[in-house]
Protein backbone atom coordinates (compact mmCIF):
# COMPACT_ATOMS: atom_id res chain seq x y z
CA UNK A 1 0.00 0.00 0.00
CA UNK A 2 2.88 2.29 0.78
CA UNK A 3 5.96 2.10 -1.36
CA UNK A 4 7.40 -1.26 -2.20
CA UNK A 5 9.99 -2.22 0.42
CA UNK A 6 13.43 -3.06 -0.77
CA UNK A 7 14.06 -6.80 -0.97
CA UNK A 8 16.08 -8.18 1.85
CA UNK A 9 19.60 -7.01 1.17
CA UNK A 10 22.25 -9.62 0.82
CA UNK A 11 24.77 -9.62 3.64
CA UNK A 12 27.41 -7.05 2.88
CA UNK A 13 30.10 -8.93 4.66
CA UNK A 14 29.94 -12.55 3.63
CA UNK A 15 32.57 -13.70 6.05
CA UNK A 16 30.41 -14.17 9.09
CA UNK A 17 31.39 -16.05 12.16
CA UNK A 18 30.37 -19.51 11.16
CA UNK A 19 31.21 -23.09 11.86
CA UNK A 20 34.31 -24.58 10.25
CA UNK A 21 33.59 -26.47 7.05
CA UNK A 22 34.23 -29.97 8.48
CA UNK A 23 31.72 -29.27 11.25
CA UNK A 24 29.20 -28.03 8.71
CA UNK A 25 29.65 -31.12 6.57
CA UNK A 26 29.35 -33.40 9.57
CA UNK A 27 26.15 -31.76 10.85
CA UNK A 28 24.57 -31.67 7.39
CA UNK A 29 25.50 -35.31 7.02
CA UNK A 30 23.86 -36.23 10.31
CA UNK A 31 20.71 -34.39 9.32
CA UNK A 32 20.58 -36.05 5.93
CA UNK A 33 21.02 -39.42 7.62
CA UNK A 34 18.06 -38.66 9.88
CA UNK A 35 15.98 -37.63 6.87
CA UNK A 36 16.90 -40.82 5.04
CA UNK A 37 15.83 -42.99 7.96
CA UNK A 38 12.69 -41.16 8.92
CA UNK A 39 11.42 -39.48 5.74
CA UNK A 40 12.92 -40.89 2.54
CA UNK A 41 12.94 -44.59 3.38
CA UNK A 42 9.27 -44.60 4.47
CA UNK A 43 8.26 -42.63 1.38
CA UNK A 44 10.28 -44.86 -0.93
CA UNK A 45 8.87 -47.91 0.76
CA UNK A 46 5.29 -46.88 0.06
CA UNK A 47 5.91 -46.80 -3.67
CA UNK A 48 8.10 -49.88 -3.72
CA UNK A 49 5.41 -51.86 -1.92
CA UNK A 50 2.58 -50.33 -3.91
CA UNK A 51 4.11 -51.38 -7.22
CA UNK A 52 5.50 -54.74 -6.08
CA UNK A 53 2.80 -56.59 -8.03
CA UNK A 54 3.01 -54.32 -11.04
CA UNK A 55 1.17 -51.37 -12.41
CA UNK A 56 -1.97 -53.32 -13.30
CA UNK A 57 -2.43 -54.51 -9.73
CA UNK A 58 -1.76 -51.00 -8.46
CA UNK A 59 -4.42 -49.50 -10.68
CA UNK A 60 -6.84 -52.26 -9.78
CA UNK A 61 -6.26 -51.67 -6.05
CA UNK A 62 -7.04 -48.00 -6.22
CA UNK A 63 -10.02 -48.31 -8.57
CA UNK A 64 -11.65 -51.31 -6.92
CA UNK A 65 -15.16 -50.51 -5.65
CA UNK A 66 -14.36 -50.49 -1.89
CA UNK A 67 -11.45 -48.14 -2.51
CA UNK A 68 -13.68 -45.82 -4.55
CA UNK A 69 -16.29 -45.87 -1.78
CA UNK A 70 -13.60 -45.01 0.76
CA UNK A 71 -12.42 -42.09 -1.37
CA UNK A 72 -16.01 -40.88 -1.72
CA UNK A 73 -16.63 -41.04 2.01
CA UNK A 74 -13.38 -39.20 2.77
CA UNK A 75 -14.22 -36.49 0.24
CA UNK A 76 -17.74 -36.14 1.66
CA UNK A 77 -16.28 -35.72 5.14
CA UNK A 78 -13.79 -33.12 3.96
CA UNK A 79 -16.50 -31.25 2.06
CA UNK A 80 -18.57 -30.91 5.23
CA UNK A 81 -15.83 -30.45 7.81
CA UNK A 82 -13.64 -27.83 6.13
CA UNK A 83 -16.38 -25.23 5.41
CA UNK A 84 -17.90 -25.63 8.88
CA UNK A 85 -14.60 -25.22 10.69
CA UNK A 86 -13.54 -22.41 8.34
CA UNK A 87 -16.77 -20.52 9.00
CA UNK A 88 -16.28 -21.02 12.71
CA UNK A 89 -12.63 -19.99 12.47
CA UNK A 90 -13.49 -16.68 10.83
CA UNK A 91 -16.34 -15.97 13.27
CA UNK A 92 -14.31 -16.80 16.36
CA UNK A 93 -11.26 -14.89 15.13
CA UNK A 94 -13.49 -11.86 14.46
CA UNK A 95 -14.92 -12.01 17.97
CA UNK A 96 -11.53 -12.50 19.57
CA UNK A 97 -9.40 -10.04 17.65
CA UNK A 98 -11.81 -7.18 16.96
CA UNK A 99 -13.18 -6.76 20.49
CA UNK A 100 -11.95 -6.50 24.06
CA UNK A 101 -13.68 -8.67 26.61
CA UNK A 102 -12.92 -10.45 29.84
CA UNK A 103 -11.81 -14.07 29.61
CA UNK A 104 -10.24 -13.78 26.17
CA UNK A 105 -7.13 -15.71 27.16
CA UNK A 106 -9.24 -18.52 28.61
CA UNK A 107 -11.32 -18.69 25.44
CA UNK A 108 -8.18 -18.93 23.32
CA UNK A 109 -6.93 -21.82 25.46
CA UNK A 110 -10.27 -23.60 25.05
CA UNK A 111 -10.01 -23.28 21.28
CA UNK A 112 -6.74 -25.22 21.37
CA UNK A 113 -8.17 -27.95 23.55
CA UNK A 114 -8.71 -30.56 20.81
CA UNK A 115 -4.96 -30.54 20.11
CA UNK A 116 -4.33 -31.83 23.62
CA UNK A 117 -6.80 -34.69 23.27
CA UNK A 118 -5.75 -38.11 22.03
CA UNK A 119 -7.53 -39.03 18.78
CA UNK A 120 -8.92 -42.14 20.44
CA UNK A 121 -10.50 -40.00 23.17
CA UNK A 122 -11.88 -37.72 20.44
CA UNK A 123 -13.74 -40.72 19.10
CA UNK A 124 -14.69 -42.02 22.54
CA UNK A 125 -16.48 -38.83 23.60
CA UNK A 126 -18.88 -39.07 20.67
CA UNK A 127 -19.60 -42.72 21.40
CA UNK A 128 -20.39 -41.63 24.98
CA UNK A 129 -22.56 -38.77 23.72
CA UNK A 130 -24.57 -40.30 20.90
CA UNK A 131 -23.68 -44.01 20.87
CA UNK A 132 -26.57 -46.47 20.73
CA UNK A 133 -26.09 -47.40 24.40
CA UNK A 134 -26.51 -43.86 25.70
CA UNK A 135 -29.90 -42.24 26.50
CA UNK A 136 -29.54 -39.57 23.84
CA UNK A 137 -28.25 -42.05 21.28
CA UNK A 138 -31.06 -44.53 21.85
CA UNK A 139 -33.61 -41.72 21.59
CA UNK A 140 -32.06 -40.74 18.26
CA UNK A 141 -32.11 -44.40 17.25
CA UNK A 142 -35.84 -44.64 17.92
CA UNK A 143 -36.29 -41.77 15.53
CA UNK A 144 -34.24 -43.52 12.91
CA UNK A 145 -31.13 -41.39 13.27
CA UNK A 146 -27.88 -43.27 13.42
CA UNK A 147 -24.73 -41.32 14.16
CA UNK A 148 -22.13 -43.70 15.51
CA UNK A 149 -21.01 -46.36 13.00
CA UNK A 150 -22.23 -44.17 10.16
CA UNK A 151 -21.18 -41.08 8.21
CA UNK A 152 -22.43 -38.40 10.69
CA UNK A 153 -20.25 -39.93 13.41
CA UNK A 154 -17.19 -39.77 11.18
CA UNK A 155 -18.01 -36.16 10.34
CA UNK A 156 -18.42 -34.96 13.94
CA UNK A 157 -15.32 -36.78 15.17
CA UNK A 158 -13.36 -35.15 12.34
CA UNK A 159 -14.92 -31.77 13.16
CA UNK A 160 -13.58 -32.13 16.70
CA UNK A 161 -10.08 -33.17 15.67
CA UNK A 162 -9.66 -30.40 13.09
CA UNK A 163 -11.51 -27.78 15.13
CA UNK A 164 -8.52 -25.48 15.96
CA UNK A 165 -6.75 -25.47 12.57
CA UNK A 166 -8.39 -22.46 10.87
CA UNK A 167 -8.97 -20.33 13.95
CA UNK A 168 -5.41 -20.63 15.20
CA UNK A 169 -4.06 -19.50 11.82
CA UNK A 170 -6.39 -16.50 11.77
CA UNK A 171 -6.02 -15.16 15.32
CA UNK A 172 -2.32 -14.18 15.16
CA UNK A 173 -2.80 -12.82 11.64
CA UNK A 174 -5.78 -10.67 12.56
CA UNK A 175 -4.18 -9.56 15.81
CA UNK A 176 -1.18 -8.31 13.85
CA UNK A 177 -3.44 -6.49 11.40
CA UNK A 178 -5.32 -4.70 14.16
CA UNK A 179 -8.66 -2.94 13.78
CA UNK A 180 -7.68 0.40 12.30
CA UNK A 181 -8.80 -0.34 8.76
CA UNK A 182 -12.18 -1.68 9.90
CA UNK A 183 -12.72 1.24 12.26
CA UNK A 184 -11.82 3.71 9.54
CA UNK A 185 -14.37 2.06 7.25
CA UNK A 186 -16.96 2.33 10.01
CA UNK A 187 -16.42 6.04 10.43
CA UNK A 188 -16.75 6.40 6.66
CA UNK A 189 -20.20 4.88 6.93
CA UNK A 190 -19.65 1.26 5.89
CA UNK A 191 -22.00 -1.29 7.36
CA UNK A 192 -20.89 -4.44 9.19
CA UNK A 193 -21.01 -6.88 6.30
CA UNK A 194 -19.41 -4.36 3.96
CA UNK A 195 -16.52 -3.93 6.36
CA UNK A 196 -16.10 -7.66 6.64
CA UNK A 197 -16.44 -8.41 2.93
CA UNK A 198 -14.37 -5.55 1.58
CA UNK A 199 -11.67 -5.18 4.21
CA UNK A 200 -11.30 -8.07 6.61
CA UNK A 201 -11.85 -10.96 4.20
CA UNK A 202 -9.37 -9.77 1.54
CA UNK A 203 -6.83 -9.15 4.31
CA UNK A 204 -7.11 -12.64 5.73
CA UNK A 205 -7.76 -14.61 2.55
CA UNK A 206 -4.33 -16.28 2.42
CA UNK A 207 -4.35 -17.18 6.08
CA UNK A 208 -7.84 -18.57 5.73
CA UNK A 209 -6.91 -20.68 2.74
CA UNK A 210 -3.80 -21.89 4.53
CA UNK A 211 -5.81 -22.94 7.59
CA UNK A 212 -8.34 -24.67 5.37
CA UNK A 213 -5.62 -26.67 3.64
CA UNK A 214 -4.22 -27.83 6.99
CA UNK A 215 -7.74 -28.64 8.15
CA UNK A 216 -8.44 -30.55 4.95
CA UNK A 217 -5.22 -32.52 5.14
CA UNK A 218 -5.96 -33.62 8.68
CA UNK A 219 -9.58 -34.47 7.78
CA UNK A 220 -8.37 -36.76 5.01
CA UNK A 221 -5.82 -38.47 7.20
CA UNK A 222 -7.54 -38.70 10.58
CA UNK A 223 -7.36 -42.27 11.79
CA UNK A 224 -7.73 -42.76 15.56
CA UNK A 225 -10.92 -40.78 16.12
CA UNK A 226 -12.59 -42.04 12.97
CA UNK A 227 -11.54 -45.58 13.75
CA UNK A 228 -13.52 -45.46 17.03
CA UNK A 229 -16.75 -44.14 15.56
CA UNK A 230 -16.74 -45.80 12.15
CA UNK A 231 -17.39 -49.47 12.89
CA UNK A 232 -15.29 -50.40 9.83
CA UNK A 233 -18.13 -51.37 7.53
CA UNK A 234 -16.63 -51.86 4.10
CA UNK A 235 -18.07 -49.73 1.36
CA UNK A 236 -20.08 -47.78 3.93
CA UNK A 237 -18.08 -46.36 6.80
CA UNK A 238 -14.53 -46.86 5.62
CA UNK A 239 -12.47 -43.77 4.99
CA UNK A 240 -9.22 -44.00 3.01
CA UNK A 241 -6.97 -44.46 6.08
CA UNK A 242 -9.31 -47.11 7.50
CA UNK A 243 -9.31 -48.90 4.15
CA UNK A 244 -5.51 -48.90 4.25
CA UNK A 245 -5.62 -50.41 7.73
CA UNK A 246 -8.06 -53.17 6.77
CA UNK A 247 -6.07 -54.19 3.70
CA UNK A 248 -2.90 -54.19 5.78
CA UNK A 249 -4.38 -56.34 8.53
CA UNK A 250 -5.50 -58.80 5.85
CA UNK A 251 -1.85 -59.06 4.75
CA UNK A 252 -2.82 -57.57 1.41
CA UNK A 253 0.25 -55.34 1.59
CA UNK A 254 0.49 -54.38 -2.09
CA UNK A 255 -3.10 -53.13 -2.17
CA UNK A 256 -2.75 -51.45 1.21
CA UNK A 257 0.32 -49.49 0.12
CA UNK A 258 -1.28 -48.72 -3.23
CA UNK A 259 -4.18 -47.00 -1.48
CA UNK A 260 -1.71 -45.43 0.98
CA UNK A 261 0.18 -43.95 -1.96
CA UNK A 262 -2.87 -41.78 -2.71
CA UNK A 263 -2.54 -40.36 0.79
CA UNK A 264 1.20 -39.84 0.29
CA UNK A 265 0.50 -37.87 -2.90
CA UNK A 266 -1.97 -35.72 -0.99
CA UNK A 267 0.51 -35.20 1.86
CA UNK A 268 3.24 -34.14 -0.57
CA UNK A 269 0.74 -31.82 -2.25
CA UNK A 270 -0.12 -30.30 1.13
CA UNK A 271 3.53 -29.71 1.95
CA UNK A 272 4.11 -28.12 -1.47
CA UNK A 273 1.06 -25.87 -1.12
CA UNK A 274 2.23 -24.89 2.34
CA UNK A 275 5.60 -23.73 1.03
CA UNK A 276 3.95 -21.84 -1.84
CA UNK A 277 1.52 -20.14 0.51
CA UNK A 278 4.18 -19.18 3.02
CA UNK A 279 5.87 -17.28 0.21
CA UNK A 280 2.58 -15.51 -0.47
CA UNK A 281 2.28 -14.78 3.22
CA UNK A 282 5.64 -13.11 3.29
CA UNK A 283 4.75 -11.05 0.23
CA UNK A 284 1.47 -10.04 1.83
CA UNK A 285 2.98 -9.21 5.18
CA UNK A 286 5.14 -6.56 3.52
CA UNK A 287 1.98 -4.63 2.86
CA UNK A 288 1.01 -4.47 6.48
CA UNK B 1 -17.90 -4.20 30.63
CA UNK B 2 -17.20 -1.21 32.87
CA UNK B 3 -16.11 -3.55 35.60
CA UNK B 4 -13.05 -4.41 33.58
CA UNK B 5 -10.58 -1.84 32.53
CA UNK B 6 -10.52 -1.93 28.76
CA UNK B 7 -7.90 -0.09 26.81
CA UNK B 8 -10.04 0.53 23.78
CA UNK B 9 -13.74 0.75 23.29
CA UNK B 10 -15.41 -1.78 21.08
CA UNK B 11 -16.96 0.11 18.21
CA UNK B 12 -17.10 -2.49 15.45
CA UNK B 13 -20.41 -4.26 14.93
CA UNK B 14 -21.10 -7.98 15.24
CA UNK B 15 -19.77 -8.80 18.68
CA UNK B 16 -22.96 -10.44 19.94
CA UNK B 17 -23.45 -12.51 16.82
CA UNK B 18 -19.87 -13.68 16.40
CA UNK B 19 -19.35 -14.32 20.12
CA UNK B 20 -22.67 -16.14 20.40
CA UNK B 21 -21.84 -18.43 17.50
CA UNK B 22 -18.31 -19.02 18.81
CA UNK B 23 -19.58 -20.09 22.22
CA UNK B 24 -22.34 -22.22 20.70
CA UNK B 25 -20.07 -24.06 18.26
CA UNK B 26 -17.29 -24.49 20.83
CA UNK B 27 -19.79 -25.99 23.27
CA UNK B 28 -21.44 -28.26 20.73
CA UNK B 29 -18.27 -29.66 19.19
CA UNK B 30 -15.77 -29.55 22.05
CA UNK B 31 -17.05 -28.76 25.55
CA UNK B 32 -20.21 -30.87 25.74
CA UNK B 33 -18.67 -33.96 24.10
CA UNK B 34 -15.55 -33.71 26.28
CA UNK B 35 -17.63 -33.37 29.42
CA UNK B 36 -19.07 -36.82 28.68
CA UNK B 37 -15.81 -38.31 29.93
CA UNK B 38 -16.45 -36.65 33.28
CA UNK B 39 -20.14 -37.62 33.41
CA UNK B 40 -19.34 -41.23 32.63
CA UNK B 41 -16.62 -41.46 35.24
CA UNK B 42 -18.35 -39.77 38.19
CA UNK B 43 -21.19 -42.34 38.60
CA UNK B 44 -18.54 -45.04 38.94
CA UNK B 45 -17.63 -43.88 42.42
CA UNK B 46 -14.12 -43.46 43.74
CA UNK B 47 -13.08 -47.03 44.43
CA UNK B 48 -14.13 -48.61 41.14
CA UNK B 49 -12.45 -45.67 39.41
CA UNK B 50 -9.18 -46.24 41.22
CA UNK B 51 -9.53 -49.94 40.58
CA UNK B 52 -10.04 -49.32 36.85
CA UNK B 53 -7.09 -46.97 36.41
CA UNK B 54 -4.66 -48.93 38.57
CA UNK B 55 -5.27 -52.33 37.03
CA UNK B 56 -1.84 -53.77 36.18
CA UNK B 57 -2.53 -53.78 32.45
CA UNK B 58 -3.66 -50.14 32.52
CA UNK B 59 -0.71 -49.05 34.63
CA UNK B 60 1.65 -50.84 32.28
CA UNK B 61 0.09 -48.99 29.35
CA UNK B 62 0.48 -45.59 31.05
CA UNK B 63 4.07 -46.38 31.87
CA UNK B 64 4.75 -47.44 28.29
CA UNK B 65 3.04 -44.41 26.76
CA UNK B 66 4.96 -42.04 29.02
CA UNK B 67 8.37 -43.57 28.71
CA UNK B 68 8.18 -43.97 24.93
CA UNK B 69 6.80 -40.43 24.47
CA UNK B 70 9.56 -39.12 26.75
CA UNK B 71 12.41 -40.83 24.93
CA UNK B 72 10.95 -39.81 21.59
CA UNK B 73 10.73 -36.19 22.77
CA UNK B 74 14.36 -36.24 23.92
CA UNK B 75 15.49 -37.70 20.60
CA UNK B 76 13.32 -35.15 18.75
CA UNK B 77 14.91 -32.33 20.76
CA UNK B 78 18.35 -33.39 19.55
CA UNK B 79 17.38 -34.14 15.96
CA UNK B 80 15.16 -31.06 15.82
CA UNK B 81 17.86 -28.74 17.15
CA UNK B 82 20.35 -30.17 14.67
CA UNK B 83 17.91 -29.81 11.77
CA UNK B 84 16.87 -26.27 12.70
CA UNK B 85 20.51 -25.27 13.06
CA UNK B 86 21.53 -26.70 9.70
CA UNK B 87 18.48 -25.28 7.91
CA UNK B 88 18.89 -21.79 9.36
CA UNK B 89 22.66 -21.42 9.35
CA UNK B 90 24.11 -23.34 6.44
CA UNK B 91 23.73 -23.04 2.71
CA UNK B 92 23.73 -26.17 0.61
CA UNK B 93 21.89 -27.50 -2.42
CA UNK B 94 18.50 -29.05 -1.70
CA UNK B 95 18.04 -27.11 1.51
CA UNK B 96 14.58 -25.77 0.65
CA UNK B 97 13.46 -29.23 -0.34
CA UNK B 98 14.50 -30.69 3.03
CA UNK B 99 12.97 -27.72 4.81
CA UNK B 100 9.62 -28.39 3.16
CA UNK B 101 9.80 -32.10 4.01
CA UNK B 102 10.08 -31.30 7.73
CA UNK B 103 6.31 -30.84 7.65
CA UNK B 104 5.65 -34.24 6.14
CA UNK B 105 4.85 -35.92 9.48
CA UNK B 106 2.14 -33.26 9.98
CA UNK B 107 0.66 -33.91 6.56
CA UNK B 108 1.06 -37.67 6.27
CA UNK B 109 -1.85 -39.64 7.74
CA UNK B 110 -0.68 -41.44 10.86
CA UNK B 111 -1.89 -44.81 9.64
CA UNK B 112 0.37 -44.55 6.59
CA UNK B 113 3.34 -43.70 8.80
CA UNK B 114 2.38 -46.68 10.95
CA UNK B 115 2.35 -49.26 8.18
CA UNK B 116 5.56 -47.79 6.73
CA UNK B 117 7.56 -48.20 9.91
CA UNK B 118 6.06 -51.60 10.65
CA UNK B 119 7.10 -52.78 7.18
CA UNK B 120 10.55 -51.14 7.27
CA UNK B 121 11.45 -52.84 10.54
CA UNK B 122 9.71 -56.17 9.99
CA UNK B 123 12.16 -59.12 9.95
CA UNK B 124 12.02 -59.10 6.14
CA UNK B 125 11.90 -55.30 5.81
CA UNK B 126 14.58 -52.99 4.37
CA UNK B 127 16.00 -52.16 7.78
CA UNK B 128 14.59 -55.02 9.82
CA UNK B 129 16.46 -57.68 7.87
CA UNK B 130 19.88 -56.30 8.78
CA UNK B 131 18.85 -55.52 12.34
CA UNK B 132 17.55 -59.06 12.83
CA UNK B 133 20.97 -60.38 11.87
CA UNK B 134 22.43 -58.26 14.66
CA UNK B 135 19.76 -59.60 17.02
CA UNK B 136 17.98 -56.27 17.32
CA UNK B 137 14.21 -56.41 17.26
CA UNK B 138 12.36 -53.19 16.66
CA UNK B 139 8.94 -54.47 15.79
CA UNK B 140 6.62 -55.41 18.69
CA UNK B 141 8.88 -53.57 21.13
CA UNK B 142 9.04 -50.24 22.94
CA UNK B 143 11.88 -49.20 20.61
CA UNK B 144 9.50 -49.48 17.66
CA UNK B 145 7.00 -47.24 19.42
CA UNK B 146 9.73 -44.68 20.08
CA UNK B 147 10.69 -44.68 16.38
CA UNK B 148 7.10 -43.99 15.31
CA UNK B 149 6.77 -41.22 17.90
CA UNK B 150 10.08 -39.63 16.86
CA UNK B 151 8.64 -39.29 13.37
CA UNK B 152 5.38 -37.79 14.64
CA UNK B 153 6.98 -35.29 17.03
CA UNK B 154 9.93 -34.16 14.89
CA UNK B 155 8.28 -31.17 13.12
CA UNK B 156 7.06 -29.69 16.44
CA UNK B 157 10.64 -29.16 17.62
CA UNK B 158 12.05 -27.90 14.32
CA UNK B 159 9.19 -25.48 13.72
CA UNK B 160 9.41 -23.97 17.22
CA UNK B 161 13.19 -23.51 17.18
CA UNK B 162 13.55 -22.24 13.61
CA UNK B 163 11.95 -18.78 14.08
CA UNK B 164 13.86 -18.16 17.33
CA UNK B 165 17.16 -19.14 15.75
CA UNK B 166 16.45 -16.92 12.75
CA UNK B 167 16.06 -13.92 15.05
CA UNK B 168 19.28 -14.41 16.95
CA UNK B 169 21.53 -11.48 16.14
CA UNK B 170 24.75 -12.79 14.78
CA UNK B 171 26.54 -9.75 16.22
CA UNK B 172 26.33 -11.45 19.61
CA UNK B 173 28.24 -14.40 18.26
CA UNK B 174 30.74 -12.10 16.60
CA UNK B 175 31.22 -10.30 19.90
CA UNK B 176 31.83 -13.60 21.65
CA UNK B 177 34.26 -14.53 18.92
CA UNK B 178 36.15 -11.25 19.35
CA UNK B 179 36.33 -11.83 23.07
CA UNK B 180 38.07 -15.09 22.38
CA UNK B 181 35.30 -17.62 22.84
CA UNK B 182 35.44 -20.78 20.81
CA UNK B 183 32.46 -21.78 18.64
CA UNK B 184 31.50 -24.45 21.12
CA UNK B 185 31.66 -22.02 24.05
CA UNK B 186 29.54 -19.53 22.10
CA UNK B 187 27.00 -22.21 21.37
CA UNK B 188 26.90 -23.56 24.91
CA UNK B 189 26.97 -20.26 26.77
CA UNK B 190 25.07 -17.94 24.47
CA UNK B 191 22.96 -19.71 21.89
CA UNK B 192 21.72 -22.69 23.84
CA UNK B 193 20.34 -20.67 26.78
CA UNK B 194 18.61 -18.44 24.24
CA UNK B 195 17.10 -21.37 22.37
CA UNK B 196 16.26 -23.36 25.47
CA UNK B 197 12.66 -22.15 26.03
CA UNK B 198 11.79 -22.89 22.40
CA UNK B 199 13.48 -26.25 22.63
CA UNK B 200 11.49 -27.04 25.75
CA UNK B 201 8.23 -25.88 24.15
CA UNK B 202 8.86 -27.95 21.03
CA UNK B 203 9.74 -31.11 22.87
CA UNK B 204 6.82 -30.69 25.29
CA UNK B 205 4.52 -30.47 22.27
CA UNK B 206 6.12 -33.59 20.85
CA UNK B 207 5.78 -35.34 24.21
CA UNK B 208 2.12 -34.38 24.61
CA UNK B 209 1.37 -35.52 21.09
CA UNK B 210 3.25 -38.76 21.71
CA UNK B 211 1.20 -39.70 24.77
CA UNK B 212 -2.04 -39.65 22.81
CA UNK B 213 -0.74 -40.94 19.48
CA UNK B 214 -2.50 -43.98 18.12
CA UNK B 215 -2.41 -44.50 14.34
CA UNK B 216 1.31 -44.54 13.78
CA UNK B 217 2.03 -46.69 16.83
CA UNK B 218 -0.38 -49.62 16.78
CA UNK B 219 1.08 -51.22 13.64
CA UNK B 220 4.66 -51.37 14.86
CA UNK B 221 3.80 -51.98 18.54
CA UNK B 222 2.29 -55.42 18.09
CA UNK B 223 -0.03 -54.63 21.04
CA UNK B 224 1.09 -57.41 23.37
CA UNK B 225 -0.71 -57.19 26.74
CA UNK B 226 1.49 -55.79 29.54
CA UNK B 227 4.33 -55.27 27.08
CA UNK B 228 3.51 -53.11 24.10
CA UNK B 229 -0.02 -51.86 24.73
CA UNK B 230 -0.17 -48.05 24.69
CA UNK B 231 -2.72 -46.13 26.79
CA UNK B 232 -4.97 -45.08 23.87
CA UNK B 233 -5.16 -48.73 22.86
CA UNK B 234 -6.42 -49.62 26.35
CA UNK B 235 -9.28 -47.17 25.82
CA UNK B 236 -9.95 -48.78 22.46
CA UNK B 237 -10.05 -52.31 23.86
CA UNK B 238 -12.30 -51.32 26.79
CA UNK B 239 -14.61 -49.71 24.27
CA UNK B 240 -14.68 -52.89 22.22
CA UNK B 241 -15.89 -54.74 25.32
CA UNK B 242 -18.56 -52.04 25.85
CA UNK B 243 -16.90 -51.10 29.15
CA UNK B 244 -17.77 -47.41 28.70
CA UNK B 245 -17.07 -46.45 32.32
CA UNK B 246 -13.67 -48.14 32.26
CA UNK B 247 -12.80 -46.48 28.96
CA UNK B 248 -13.77 -43.05 30.32
CA UNK B 249 -11.76 -43.63 33.50
CA UNK B 250 -8.60 -44.43 31.54
CA UNK B 251 -9.34 -41.49 29.24
CA UNK B 252 -9.90 -39.10 32.15
CA UNK B 253 -6.46 -39.76 33.59
CA UNK B 254 -4.89 -39.32 30.17
CA UNK B 255 -6.82 -36.08 29.62
CA UNK B 256 -5.84 -34.63 32.99
CA UNK B 257 -2.21 -35.33 32.18
CA UNK B 258 -2.48 -33.78 28.73
CA UNK B 259 -4.16 -30.68 30.14
CA UNK B 260 -1.48 -30.24 32.75
CA UNK B 261 1.07 -30.49 29.96
CA UNK B 262 -0.81 -27.70 28.20
CA UNK B 263 -0.68 -25.56 31.35
CA UNK B 264 3.03 -26.21 31.80
CA UNK B 265 3.48 -25.20 28.19
CA UNK B 266 1.64 -21.92 28.74
CA UNK B 267 3.86 -21.26 31.76
CA UNK B 268 6.99 -21.94 29.69
CA UNK B 269 5.80 -19.57 26.99
CA UNK B 270 5.03 -16.80 29.49
CA UNK B 271 8.46 -17.26 31.01
CA UNK B 272 9.94 -17.13 27.52
CA UNK B 273 8.16 -13.88 26.75
CA UNK B 274 9.25 -12.28 30.01
CA UNK B 275 12.81 -13.33 29.41
CA UNK B 276 13.11 -11.59 26.06
CA UNK B 277 10.87 -8.59 26.37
Amino acid sequence: MLKEPTPETAPIVNKRVSDPLPVQIMLIGMMVLFFIGFIFLPLGLVFAQAFQKGLAFYLESITESYAIEAVKLTLTTVAIVVPLNAFFGVTAAWAITKFNFAGKAALKTLLDLPFAVSPVIAGLIFVLLVGSRTPFGSWLGEHGIKIIFSTPGIVIATLFVTFPFVVRELIPLMEAQGRDEEEAALTLGARGWQIFGKITLPNISWGLLYGMILCGARSIGEFGAVSVVSGHIRGQTNTIPLHVEILYSEYNFAASFAVASILVFLALLTVTLKVAMEKQFQKNSFHH
Amino acid sequence: MKLFHTKRRNILPGFGLSMGYTVFYLSAIVIVPLSMIFFNTVPMGWEPFVHAVTAPRVLASYRLSFSTAFFAAVFDALAGLLTAWVLVRYRFPGKQFLDALVDLPFALPTAVAGICFATLYSPVGWLGETLTKWNITIINSATGIVIALVFIGFPFVVRTIQPVLEEVEQEIEEAAHCLGATRWQTFKRILLPHLFPALLTGSTLAFARGIGEYGSVIFIAGNLPMKTEIAPLMIMSKLDQFDYAGASAVALVLLLISFSMLLILNAIQEWQQKEYR
